[in-house]
């Protein structure tokens, strides 16, 4: 561990995806995501690498794209307008399988809504924002240093499973500053993606070999001669028309990552070995969650967290678990209600899932919480009555 | 059995391509291919780049790295494998509505940021992938399936818009000319920055039926008698070069690359040096 640096949730992610591996960053500026873009034209030169500013923001993720092609680790990062122009080219990276990092801080929305204010609103554009059936990761932070942390691993996630990988920041955390205690460069594990062992031609570039999950392509410049294309492709990279081929692309494409969600998924528990009430929530409404389960405890309420890291998968299994061994989730987050949804399907009724949100551009603070919970407390102490 | 150009450049098991009998697009692509076999570029070092519709299917046909990208994005794509390593040779192949339309934004500021790319227009004045829209290089008055009372819009002149938002080296060529479209396509390899070649295709299916053009042959004639050498046009009076197809360069100037410039931002900042001072 170095010593306590003073860090806003922005600058920590930049700080580790140069950690990462980051050599290129495009993007466009759009507010409150903007100073990972000043950041990155500050350190990225700096590292031997590339910042760009591009014309908007279809450019920057598509330059970021052509730069992974090309052998490279690279990000853009835009918050809620430019999410949603960036989503065709993320489908693209999906389909192709060229790794990448998409930040989105998120803001107030609909359209320009409420620029800056927090939101978490872009929840399921995170899921589904691109057209068509396609894989997602998305992990979300609560702290400066959990951002410096999980960006890592948005990285080694898009590596591994050669898919875009969304980083879905809130103002609260993008915007916050706190001192932070850098681990070592030399303690941090960085995964790379897997390429062939030679450049000579190959008739299948697409084919995945036993016992791996993605095709192992090579940078483009390195004399394979192979093509890459937005079309469904076979196993030669070429566009085909064959629905057994379709399906059996598509199919793997969702399978990389359902079949791997032990690996992809991540949460953190508080409390939750006798909890009664359970808080599902992430990003930075954990830390009034936070707040309001310690507050709720010394009131007697035996209340407790279950923070999302990984957004997408969702972690349906452990919110089933859960569900089973408590007696409510209150399900807490900037929006009316997106993973709420999802927390509902996966409680499968076993529970009540009640829900706290705000959509007005304002925070929802630890006492609306606390009162929350002590309202659905004492409102199950009278049903038992 | 296939030409030496053929066998070296293409993809022989993806040929025959999929445009329609008459189609400029091959021919234009053969002439990319020439240019490339003329220079004697490195193969392992030339990465094509598409985007969508007619032209960009040329990618696949063509044995370098390729990557077939989404619609008006090829030079977003470029320009990221560009500056991810300077070194490499990016030729765009795209089309009228891919580059004017839908990727014009990025057009106008590749030319004035100036990142080293070719870029290679397959211009046939209207959309054809979708079956015969009108594009934003189908003439005024001219008719396609969304115009089908007369386009009202003029005409965008590619090369001319690429010049005017600072492209260091713009030119034009078509499908009849075949050397000099060559040759420029070699000129604007050679060229250290953003170069465009404006290359009027030819599109019998759509455009020319709905235009009443004739054959793929008239079409072509037309490209014959219609095109003038940028030469022999300085000496022309402008009536002489009413209705003419100037095929030649437009502009070339040398100005500084993106990415040498950048480089010498790295090197100044490896040496302690802030601001690029020398």
């Amino acid at each position: 561990m170095g010593k306590a640096v003073l860090m806003q949730g922005n600058e920590a992610c930049v700080e580790g995806a140069l950690a990462a591996g980051m050599r290129l960053f495009a993007g466009y500026p759009i507010t409150p995501s903007t100073e990972i873009a000043e950041n990155c034209a500050v350190r990225l030169p700096l590292a031997g690498g590339t910042f760009i500013q591009m014309e908007d923001e279809i450019a920057g993720i598509a330059a970021v794209i052509g730069a992974s092609a090309a052998g490279i680790k690279a990000m853009t990062a835009t918050s809620g307008p430019g999410f949603s122009l960036k989503q065709e080219n993320i489908g693209y990276a999906c389909l192709t399988e060229i790794p990448c990092v998409v930040v989105d801080v998120q803001r107030s929305g609909p359209s320009t809504g409420l620029p800056t204010s927090p939101s978490q609103g872009d929840v399921m554009q995170a899921r589904w924002g691109t057209h068509g059936d396609h894989p997602a990761i998305a992990v979300s932070p609560s702290s400066v240093k959990e951002t410096y942390e999980l960006i890592i691993r948005c990285f080694n996630l898009s590596e591994k499973y050669r898919t875009p990988v969304i980083f879905l920041m809130d103002e609260m955390i993008a915007h916050l500053r706190e001192a932070v205690e850098l681990p070592d460069m030399d303690s941090l594990e960085i995964e790379d993606r897997l390429t062939p062992l030679t450049a000579e031609k190959n008739p299948f570039p697409y084919l995945v070999k036993e016992g791996e999950w993605v095709p192992r392509l090579m940078p483009l410049g390195m004399g394979q001669h192979y093509h890459i294309t937005g079309l469904i492709h076979d196993d030669t990279g070429f566009p085909t028309n064959s629905h057994e081929e379709a399906d059996k692309l598509c199919r793997r494409l969702l399978d990389k990552i359902q079949k791997n969600k032990e690996d992809i998924i991540t949460y953190d528990g508080y409390l939750l070995e006798d909890a009664e009430e359970v808080v599902v929530c992430y990003g930075g409404t954990a830390r009034a969650a936070l707040s309001a389960v310690d507050e709720a405890r010394m009131e007697g309420i035996k209340a407790g967290m279950f923070r999302l890291i990984t957004i997408w998968p969702f972690p349906e299994e452990q919110i089933f678990r859960l569900a089973d061994k408590t007696g409510r989730i209150l399900v807490a987050e900037h929006n009316d209600g997106q993973i709420l949804l999802e927390v509902r399907r996966s409680a499968q009724g076993k529970v009540p899932v009640d829900f706290i949100g705000k959509i007005n551009g304002d925070v929802i603070t630890p006492e609306e919480l606390l009162t929350k919970i002590e309202e659905e407390h004492y409102a199950k102490c009278a049903d038992k009555k | 059995m296939p030409s030496v150009l053929i066998k070296n450049n293409m993809r022989e098991e993806h040929l025959p391509h999929i445009w329609c009998p008459g189609c400029g697009n091959g021919v234009l692509m053969r002439d990319v291919a020439s240019a490339i076999d003329n220079l004697g570029l490195d193969h392992r070092k030339v990465v094509i780049v598409s985007g969508i519709g007619c032209s960009s299917r040329a990618a696949g046909y063509m044995d370098f790295d390729t990557i077939h990208t989404t619609h008006g994005r090829a030079i977003p794509y470029a320009t990221g494998i560009k500056l991810a390593d300077p070194e490499l040779e990016v030729i765009v192949l795209t089309g009228d509505g891919d580059v004017s339309a839908i990727g014009g934004n990025h057009l106008i500021h590749a030319a004035r940021r100036n990142v080293g790319m070719t870029v290679v227009v397959f211009n046939n004045n209207i959309y054809g992938m979708t079956g015969g829209q009108y594009s934003p290089t189908t003439p005024r008055g001219e008719y396609g399936t969304t115009a089908v009372y007369g386009n009202i819009d003029r005409a965008f002149d590619i090369a001319a818009l690429a010049f005017g938002a600072g492209a260091s080296y713009a030119a034009r060529g078509d499908t009849y000319h075949v050397e000099a479209t060559t040759y420029l396509i070699q000129k604007g390899i050679l060229h250290k920055g953003f170069s465009i070649i404006d290359c009027a295709s030819i599109c019998p299916t759509y455009y020319g039926r709905k235009n009443k053009k004739g054959s793929a042959v008239d079409m072509l004639m037309r490209q014959k008698t219609h095109g003038v050498m940028a030469e022999h046009a300085e000496k022309m009076t402008p009536e002489q070069l009413q209705d003419k197809q100037v095929i030649g360069v437009l502009a070339h100037t040398n100005y500084p690359e993106f990415t040498a410039e950048y480089q010498k931002i790295k090197d100044g900042l490896r040496g302690g040096k802030k601001d690029g001072q020398k």
